[in-house]
């Protein structure tokens, strides 16, 4: 069915391919908002203990015989010893010449009284960060400024930052996980209504056109409803035509078998070959008009009664004597022996009105193609399920019309001259369908159709 | 390119013998492919087994060990680091600014305590306390010092007998009697005061560990301290006289480091020397690996070992050091 259908994308994977993007993205800004988090409280941390370490060597810094010395503790180092063992780095200067410690290290920037300058650079090549404070001391011969700076490499720092990115990427990747999961339920989800909906009107019988009473999502409302509007409208379309070709092919009938029993009175008086011929001609013409439009009714009231179905336990080996019984007499004028077969009495629970009309379809059927001297044979078994063969010696079906036959108006290609309007297998198909039934056809291997019902 | 470095590596021995050794040996074939050029503080027959059980393990290699003073070492090296492949001294806070200045390969992946390395480039190998040691016989019939305290209580009580017979460190020579001096100083006050009285009876200074125990062992000497336990240690066994007292307030221990040079000429032989010496020590069979091997905990029996830590920086400052040597030879030199 689909096949026919102008088909682009699907809801579930554009659901579930914007969830889980969605899911993707924030893991992603996740990631980087909190490396970036990270990043900053580490270097805080570095920071903060360069500040101290730096603040302890400046604080030491006093003139001493006119020149300025610091005698810093051994705290000042020890305090920057870390677990990947950072280098350290530093220098003393006095109104920027080195009092002591690396010459090579140098703040970039000028250093400002009572403030820290942290910056990072790079010392033989290694990034470092580097605290750099600067304090005036007041001397005889007038104000001196020491500066201070402090660097250290940056090991232990990545070091935990990459046990931080690490870890935040596993968070990150744990956090996609279920939430692509999430979204594949969501998606599934949200698409399971839709082919709850579409299973249960698949489900439908072909001539079920009733509203969809099932519960569906707000979202959905609308769709069912202009789909219960569409069908009902079909529905009522439907039946409009069925009753107005049921109400054609009755007022047809009535006027057609007038104007037959006049051809046929007319028959009776007229003399010349060549007019009789005309009429007899014309009576047949009559009744195969009469024939088609009394199966057009019939197919109008199967519709109809297949629709309200009414049961009741009907005897099909009964019901079939009755048409034996009644059709016996059409079968003997062309030399057909039409026998019935059973063994025990096979019930049903259906509509005796309908299952006659379909059994006499076939029979009918039968005794049209069957040649003459020739025997149509019903074979009724009850056991272990109802099934009815008409079996005739006819020429059977063309095979490679077995599988259409059945259809509306579809009548074999070598027919002949046969009167028939190609529904009475389109009855008896109709009718055994809606008693839960199969039809088949086939030929038989000796020669002759074989129409068979299973119920 | 090759030539130059084969010319390089012909004129090293010669540019090298110019300097002064204390020792210089060459261990393995004299024609082998690659010179491993040792710089080392510590005396030769400690490392002879060492570096046999290497060349044993390395035929290809040869190796020259090449003695000198731990101040001295740090001087040469930082002067001509391209010279020597591993440097090993007994001068922890020189050795740790050389491999802070970068000086020191990095080996990664050597499965070393993490407290007895530092940046994966300085491995120590032995731990080594100060000790006081004393000619048993020359000191007579005065009591043994246990603790510092004892022997500033000795030397006040007769300083004539101890008049120029009491040897130390000179701080301003040897790297290792300068750090020590330092850790002593950090430690207790008590440093001072023995400096001082030290001072008092013209106390001797020594450049190394080895001179001070010959003149010990001559009877020159009476007592002397914050010598290398591990030395005096090999000579008491020779001579009954000596005595190796670790001091039992807070012996100061010292751990020997090692580093490859970054600079080495064949980096991969200086690397498979330091983990060959760092296997040796972990083994710890006396045999091959003569050196006291690394005390099993940090801090075994209230030892107080130097940390491999950048704060062993903070003496070599330029004026900490100038001000501590000032303050050292206030206390010890009396006579200039």
């Amino acid at each position: 069915m689909t096949d026919d259908v102008n088909v682009s994308g699907s809801l579930r994977n554009r659901l579930a391919l914007i969830l889980t993007g969605g899911a993707a993205v924030l893991a992603a800004i996740l990631f980087v908002v909190v490396r970036a988090l990270a990043t900053q409280v580490a270097q805080q941390g570095q920071d903060n203990i360069l500040n101290a370490s730096m603040s302890s060597i400046l604080d030491t810094a006093i003139i001493r015989d006119g020149s300025v010395t610091l005698d810093f503790p051994y705290s000042s180092l020890s305090m920057l010893g870390t677990t990947a063992d950072d280098r350290v780095f530093y220098a003393v200067y006095e109104n920027g010449s080195l009092l002591s410690g690396y010459d090579t290290l140098q703040s970039p920037t000028a250093p400002t009284p009572d403030q820290t300058e942290f910056t990072s650079t790079t010392f033989n090549g290694d990034p470092i960060r580097m605290a750099t404070g600067m304090r005036t001391l007041i001397g005889a011969d007038g104000p001196r400024t020491v500066s201070v700076s402090i660097a250290q490499t940056q090991d232990a720092l990545s070091d935990t930052l990459n046990t931080i990115s690490r870890n935040v990427a596993l968070i990150g990747l744990g956090f996609f996980v279920l939430s692509s999961a999430l979204a594949l339920w969501a998606a599934s989800s949200t698409s399971g209504q839709l082919h709850r909906l579409t299973r249960s009107v698949t489900r439908r019988g072909p001539q079920d056109l009733s509203p969809v009473t099932k519960a569906v999502p707000s979202e959905m409302g609308p769709l069912v409803g202009s789909l219960n509007t569409f069908m009902s409208r079909l529905d009522h379309t439907l039946t409009q035509s069925e009753d107005f070709i049921a109400e054609a092919a009755h007022r047809i009938r009535t006027p057609l078998a007038t104007v037959r029993s006049h051809a046929e009175a007319t028959l009776q008086r007229v003399e010349h070959a060549d007019n009789r011929a005309a009429l007899q001609s014309m009576v047949r013409a009559i009744d195969e008009s009469s024939r088609a439009a009394g199966q057009l009714l019939d197919h109008a009231m199967v519709t109809f009664r297949a629709e309200n179905l009414e049961t009741e336990d009907v005897d099909l080996v009964e019901l079939l004597r009755e048409l034996v019984q009644r059709m016996t007499p059409v079968a003997d004028m062309k030399d057909i022996t039409l026998t019935l077969k059973s063994d025990s009495p096979a019930v049903l629970s259906g509509d005796a009105i309908l299952l006659q009309n379909a059994l006499r379809n076939l029979i009918d059927n039968a005794l049209k193609y069957a040649p003459a001297e020739t025997a149509v044979v019903i074979d009724v078994s009850a056991t272990p399920t109802v099934n009815i063969s008409v079996l005739d010696g006819g020429p059977g079906f063309a095979p490679d019309e077995i599988a259409t036959l059945s259809g509306r108006f579809v009548r074999g290609k070598d027919t002949g001259n046969k009167v028939g309007s190609g529904l009475g297998l389109t009855i008896a198909k109709e009718v055994t369908t809606a008693h839960g039934g199969t039809m088949s056809l086939h030929n038989r291997p000796e020669g002759g159709a074989c129409v068979t019902l299973h119920f | 390119m090759r030539y130059l470095a084969l010319l390089a590596l012909c004129l090293a021995p010669l540019i090298a013998k110019a300097q002064d050794w204390e020792d210089q040996k060459m261990f393995g074939a004299e024609n082998a492919d690659t010179i491993l050029r040792i710089l080392s503080s510590t005396d030769t027959s400690f490392f002879a087994p060492i570096i046999d059980d290497f060349i044993a393990a390395n035929p290809a290699v040869s190796v020259e060990y090449l003695v000198t003073g731990t101040a001295d070492l740090n001087k040469i090296f930082r002067e001509t680091p391209d010279d020597f492949d591993v440097v090993i001294s007994s001068a922890m806070d020189l050795q740790l600014k050389l491999a802070n200045d970068g000086f020191a390969a990095r080996l990664l992946d050597v499965s070393h305590p993490d407290w007895a390395q530092w940046h994966d480039s300085l491995f120590a190998f032995t731990s080594e306390p100060a000790a006081i040691v004393v000619n048993r016989s020359a000191l007579g019939d005065l009591p043994i010092p246990n603790t510092r305290q004892d022997l500033i209580q000795l030397m006040r009580d007769n300083p004539d007998r101890f008049q120029s017979k009491v040897g130390t460190y000179d701080v301003r020579q040897s790297g290792l009697g300068y750090l020590f001096a330092t850790q002593d100083a950090r430690a207790s006050e008590t440093f001072w005061r023995l400096t001082e009285v030290m001072g008092r009876i013209n106390a001797r200074l020594y450049c190394c560990s080895g001179q001070m125990i010959d003149d010990l062992i001559s009877g020159e000497l009476i007592m002397a301290y914050n010598v290398l336990g591990s030395y005096a240690q090999v000579r008491a066994q020779a001579s009954n006289d000596i005595l190796v007292i670790l001091p039992s307030e807070f012996p100061t221990t010292m751990m020997r480091t090692v580093l490859a040079s970054s600079t080495a000429s064949d980096p991969l032989v200086a690397e498979d020397f330091v983990r060959h010496l760092l296997t040796l020590q972990a083994v710890g069979d006396p045999a091959r690996f003569p050196l006291p091997p690394l005390s099993a905990t940090e801090a075994n029996e209230g030892q107080t070992t130097i940390a491999l830590n950048p704060a062993l920086m903070t003496y070599l400052d330029q004026m900490k050091r100038a001000a501590f040597i000032r303050e050292w030879e206030d206390a010890i030199v009396q006579d200039e």
